[in-house]
């Protein structure tokens, strides 16, 4: 195992994000406090509890979960993009590096981020909303398990792009209008029956579902379900860029 | 050093960029692959270096397989690519850190700073690498692939575009990496730099290698001679006496040239059925020709190159 490569390239990752620190953390951050001003103070206020938790509470996990997912994806996706746009790809290739230390080194590097940018999230929400988390080891886990499926899914998308048009168009018109209608702001009981029954086909739900039973002990669908729906995601993202490597799909000619 | 055996390249698009290619480079030389754009050059050195899948064929470095046995292969070859491929935003002696990070070799800032400072790179060590010119990226380019100490570099066009004394340090530092035991692969343009430097010469063209020998060896058997004798008045024509010596003569009658081969095996200028040098400068005299001057000039690799390629269909 070459760890000194993986370290390589997770602290050439992680300085880009010390670089680029407005972008990174400062953005997101404040695009989330917005939500809880406008959903959670402003509209919130007006809304009934939902199964015995303030508006403004249940929001918070798929506030994080919808961060989480977005920016899991964005910074592996452009991480791996980048040196294939710039061609400073040759030197990752050219290294006696192993697929699995690449993939360690860029999607931990991505996972990093976007669990320190939900955990910086979590504290923000804690100045405007009173927070209890019933499962915090559960909720550190699902958080973990969701970044790195999600830094993995960008890492797919960033050697498949071939252009930054691309990149962008997966979180744009996918990812986020999943996690809109995977109950970030909604329980799926508040829905119609059918619309109910379309919900459960939408993987997101079962995310953000186990992350806010780690914090009220509520779910829309059961904890275990969410973990397993979680891992057979991560095994999927696995199973890809395993295919990528050995063909060298996009990488190698 | 490096074992290259039945070598084929086929592209998806269908291009054939190698085909059956079989090389053998040796420990410490300095060899110089040689051959016009696309002739498979950079293929060559992509298969090598794991950038690009062979389609057939073999290649190990220090016995060890570029597939099979990949991380013992790709720890003893550093690279400096033909495009200037840098970072932008981040910093030059960070950037050389990571390299030797990826080839999983310990940090030694000892080393790093002996390297920036070997390539004039010291100064620069803090600058961002946008902010650098050309050249200085290029010198970085060598630093990373340097950064891991390896035994084998690869030099895809390294001065292509730097300047007169950035080319002259470039030499410089080749020879002195020979003199280290490193091994140097070199492809270029500029076939002046071959002729400086190499110890071998490979001549590639479509796809397949044409010849591989030694450089001084190549320039003595394929290389001419040209000895020309200016002339104190004009001639009308060739003497008869001079007539084996098959002379041509400037179209002013003031040049008498005379080409031989380079070999110089038996009398000096003698070559099989070449009369020599010394025989024609006697004719000349017996012909009453006054010579005012003369000069002699060598064939360049250049010339031999050009030859060869043409030769090809």
């Amino acid at each position: 195992m070459n760890l000194r490569a993986i370290r390589a390239i997770y602290v050439f990752e992680m300085a880009r994000t010390l670089r680029t620190l407005l972008q990174s953390v400062v953005s997101p951050v404040i695009s989330t406090t917005l939500y809880f001003v406008v959903f959670g103070s402003a509209i919130g206020g007006h809304m009934a509890d939902i199964e015995g938790v303030p508006y403004g509470a249940f929001l918070v996990p798929g506030l994080i979960m919808l961060t989480l997912l977005t920016q899991s994806v964005a910074n592996a996706s452009f991480a791996i993009y980048f040196p294939r746009f710039s061609g400073t790809i040759y030197e990752i290739l050219s290294a006696p590096v192993s697929p699995l230390e690449i993939v360690t080194g860029y999607v931990g590097a991505a996972a990093t981020k976007s669990v320190a940018l939900g955990l910086i999230i979590l504290a923000t929400a804690a100045l405007f909303t009173p927070l209890t988390i019933l499962h915090p080891l559960w909720m550190l886990g699902f958080l973990v398990l969701t970044a790195v499926t999600f830094a993995l899914l960008g890492f797919i998308i960033g050697i498949w792009a071939d252009s930054f048009e691309k990149l962008q168009l997966i979180p744009m018109l996918v990812i986020t209008p999943l996690t809109f209608l995977g109950g970030a702001f909604y329980s799926v009981e508040m829905l119609p029956p059918a619309w109910r029954t379309v919900t459960l086909f939408n993987p997101v739900l079962y995310l953000i579902s186990g992350f806010r039973w780690s914090f009220f002990g509520l779910s829309d669908v059961s904890v275990e379900v969410s973990l397993a729906m979680t891992l057979g995601f991560l095994a999927l993202c696995l199973v890809i860029v395993h295919f990528i490597f050995r063909t060298g799909y996009r990488m190698k000619s | 050093m490096i074992s290259i055996a039945h070598l084929s390249k086929t592209y998806a698009s269908g291009h054939s960029a190698l085909k059956d290619v079989s090389l053998d480079i040796r420990r410490g030389e300095i060899f110089a692959l040689l051959g016009p754009n696309g002739a498979g050059k950079t293929t060559l050195i992509s298969i090598v270096c794991g950038l690009v899948t062979p389609s057939a064929g073999t290649v190990s470095v220090d016995g060890h397989d570029i597939i099979t046995d990949y991380r013992a292969a790709r720890a003893k070859i550093g690279l400096v690519p033909q495009e200037l491929t840098t970072d932008s935003f981040e910093r030059v002696r960070d950037n050389v850190c990571f390299s030797r990070g990826l080839f999983g070799r310990p940090p030694d800032p000892a080393y790093i700073e002996t390297l920036l400072r070997s390539l004039s790179l010291w100064e620069k060590r803090d600058a961002l690498i946008r902010t650098l010119s050309g050249g200085m990226k290029r010198r970085l380019l060598i630093a990373k692939a340097l950064s891991h100490q390896p035994e084998v570099l690869f030099l895809d066009e390294p001065t292509a575009g730097v300047d007169v004394e950035l080319r002259r340090d470039m030499w410089n530092l080749v020879r002195t990496l020979r003199e280290e035991g490193v091994t140097i692969i070199l492809t270029t343009h500029y076939l002046e730099e071959a002729e400086e430097m190499a110890d071998r010469v490979g001549v590639i063209n479509h796809g397949e290698l044409i010849l591989v020998e030694d450089k001084a060896a190549l320039m003595k058997k394929l290389g001419e001679k040209r000895l020309t004798l200016e002339l104190s008045a004009p001639l009308a024509g060739v003497p008869d006496l001079l007539a084996p010596f098959d002379l041509a003569l400037a179209p002013d009658g003031r040049e008498l040239t005379y080409t031989y081969a380079a070999a110089k095996e038996g009398a000096p200028g003698e070559r099989a059925g070449h009369p020599a040098v010394a025989d024609l400068l006697r004719a000349v005299a017996a012909s009453g020709i006054a010579v005012r001057d003369l000069r002699t000039r060598e064939s360049s690799l250049e010339e031999i190159f050009v030859s060869l390629v043409r030769r090809e269909p």
